[in-house]
């Protein structure tokens, strides 16, 4: 899954270039969603910048708190929307007119009122077909494989109730010791490197 | 069945409730996910076994039925003419509103940002998933020629013929194929996060491959986050006109037609509400036994039942606002037909129908004007049941009562159904209870990753809203 599909994840699973070792980043663990929320808005002050949160929720915060751009998802769907109420009412209306004209109580071809439902349901579904196919490729999904899963307490407890931060190799400020050491000073319950 | 026992309240530790609070104070994010994946990961409860073989006994008798009407046609229905529509129109109607429930309860709600959406809304919107597969098989086994079925979509053929888009029935195919859709992504969407869950507490490593299969390897990155909110909050505001879009459509196949009793424009807002209080009495009906089997005590709370049996007190009033206002019109209207169909269907032959209806759909949830009635758990029930036979009735009055008294004394005729439309009738009700039970043994019943937010110190908006 190499294929970039947006910005917002352009690094994600990036090796780590020159000699940083083949490691992906530094992960550190903490107990407490304000502790993960003040230790976003320390790395950011640090001058980090390729910095990720790993939480079991959403949480807006921490989105702020990352600087991380608005989500391209309304976009998506509005485009989503218009081929949709296009699609449903071209379909309508060029198999009523042209391709199959019927006469229906002597109602004119073009019955256009009528073609509303099938234009409205037609946008819905487009609409929601591109927000869930939209944010799954937004985020990179299907990923089969990602590196942070290397660490046992992030495939445990992720998911559950535990907060995480990576600040990733890639990262220009990014070194080994000095970013374990930034971490480790955040209250975290652990700081682990994480393996590719 | 030890386990249905209600005073078994699996409690552990979490301290009882305030009336108002939608989580039992004590909760964190890890005794919900342990709490919620214990259901699934631990052994199967021995009712459930016994449940799901019902189940399983009734969806036979469904297949039976079925398999003889693919045979012989369906002459073996009571359906007649002049009563073309019979159980098939009904039991459709009648599954399709019970699913609205629960997309309103996870988009509208969401929207309105009522928090006590957050532990009923998976099971509600796997309700609307099974109340739709059973609501969309009716029309196609009525078809006659069920294995045409695809006729009905828009696609080039060889014949040259495609689908008549000023009919409401090709209006109820993209209504009901959109709303099953949306649905399914709406309530696979809300369960990506959870699927991780459970990859991650996985005890076996097929359930594993399984559960990350479908979780398509989510990680829970905050960036992954901003763009899931945003998703979830747009399938909210467009299922939100969806629902009310495909219950308006299906009163379309009504009041479009010129039969007395249908051709009315009272139909679309009356149908949407009777769906709405339909659906919360089927919520009931599978959650107060649900919340009891396993304990959801400190989940599905007294404020939820509150709140539920305040709905369906609401949208109850407006269906029967709705059946005096046709009662109202049909006299106003000054149309012989329509005044005669009104008095033929509170006086005629089927007269007790209707007179079961007013009790069910009428007086009988005036009791929820009690708080005390509300809270108790099999005050509620009954009434829930007492309402879903109530609408089931509606459908049938309003169907067969219009049908049968035609504009022509030549074509009056009576209709009962037969043991085969019984048959298929309760036969998907086997269906829906096969698709409910393996949804609460395999996948998280409540959405785990939107309970987190209600703890305290969650640092997210669910938490902090009091409740309104």
């Amino acid at each position: 899954m190499t294929t970039r599909r947006s910005d917002a994840i352009d690094y994600d699973d990036r090796i780590a270039p020159g000699d940083h070792g083949r490691i992906y980043g530094t992960m550190a663990e903490f107990a407490t969603a304000d502790e993960l929320l003040a230790a976003a808005h320390a790395a950011r002050a640090a001058g980090y910048r390729k910095v990720d949160a790993y939480t079991p929720y959403p949480m807006e915060a921490v989105v702020e708190a990352l600087e991380i751009p608005r989500s391209k998802m309304p976009l998506v769907v509005l485009a989503g929307g218009i081929i949709g109420g296009l699609t449903g009412f071209f379909l309508a209306f060029t198999t009523q007119v042209f391709i199959y004209p019927w006469n229906v109580g002597g109602r004119p071809y073009n019955s256009w009122p009528a073609f509303i439902v099938p234009t409205f349901e037609c946008t819905i579904l487009f609409a929601a077909l591109s927000a869930v196919v939209g944010m799954i490729a937004l985020n990179g999904l299907p990923q089969p494989y990602h590196p942070v899963f290397n660490v046992p307490a992030f495939s445990q407890r992720a998911s559950s109730d535990r907060f995480f931060l990576v600040i990733e190799a890639v990262d220009a400020k990014f070194d080994r010791g000095e970013t374990h050491r930034f971490l480790s000073g955040l209250n975290p319950s652990e700081v682990s490197e994480v393996e590719l | 069945m030890a386990t249905l026992d209600l005073d078994r309240r699996n409690l552990g530790g979490i301290a009882p409730l305030d009336e108002d609070e939608v989580l039992a104070p004590g909760h964190t994010p890890s005794t919900i996910t342990d709490k919620i994946t214990a259901i699934v990961n631990d052994r199967t409860p021995r009712w459930w076994y016994a449940a799901f073989g019902l189940s399983l006994m009734v969806l036979g008798m469904f297949l039976t039925a079925v398999i003889w009407l693919f045979w012989k046609g369906t002459g073996i229905w009571g359906i007649n003419i002049p009563n073309g529509w019979g159980f098939a129109i009904i039991n459709f109607v009648w599954w399709i509103g019970i699913g609205h429930a629960g997309t309103l309860i996870s988009a509208i709600l969401l929207l309105l940002r009522q928090n006590w959406r957050t532990s009923i809304n998976r099971m509600a919107e796997a309700m609307t998933l099974g109340a739709v597969a059973c609501a969309g098989m009716f029309p196609i086994l009525h078809l006659g020629r069920p294995w045409l079925a695809y006729w009905l979509l828009p696609y080039p053929n060889t014949m040259g013929l495609w689908p008549q888009f000023r009919s409401p029935l090709i209006f109820d195919v993209f209504a009901v194929s959109t709303y099953a859709t949306v649905s399914l992504l709406f309530w696979y969407t809300g369960l990506i996060p959870d699927l991780a869950t459970m990859r991650d507490r996985a005890k076996t490593r097929v359930s594993r491959v399984v559960y990350g299969f479908l979780s398509l390897g989510w990680r829970g990155s905050i960036r992954h986050w901003n763009n899931y909110e945003s998703a979830y909050l747009l399938l909210a505001g467009l299922a939100t006109p969806l629902v009310l879009s495909v219950h308006t459509v299906v009163s379309f196949d009504f009041s479009i037609g010129i039969v007395p009793g249908w051709h009315s424009t009272i139909f679309p807002p009356y149908f949407v509400a009777g769906a709405i209080f339909d659906g919360f009495a089927m919520v009931l009906t599978l959650l107060l036994p649900l919340r009891a089997a396993f304990g959801l005590h400190d989940m599905v709370t007294d404020r939820h039942l509150q709140a539920m049996g305040k709905v369906m007190l609401a949208t109850g009033l407006v269906v029967f606002y709705g059946y005096l206002i046709e009662i109202f019109f049909a006299w106003y209207s000054a149309s012989n037909y329509e005044w005669f169909m009104m008095r033929n269907r509170i006086g005629g032959p089927y007269k007790w129908f209707w007179a079961a209806l007013i009790v069910c759909n009428g007086l009988i949830p005036q009791l929820l004007w009690r708080k005390s009635i509300r809270s108790n758990v099999v005050a509620l029930w009954l009434i829930s049941m007492v309402i879903n036979a109530g609408m089931w009735l509606e459908r049938f009055v309003i169907i067969i009562t219009s049908l049968h008294r035609e504009f022509l004394p030549s074509e009056w005729g009576m209709y009962r159904g037969t043991i085969w439309d019984w048959m298929t009738f309760i036969g998907t009700l086997g269906v829906f209870m096969t698709l409910m039970m393996l949804f609460v043994r395999f996948l998280p019943m409540i959405a785990m990753s939107e309970m987190r937010t209600l703890t305290p110190g969650s640092g997210s908006h669910g938490a902090a809203e009091e409740p309104a």
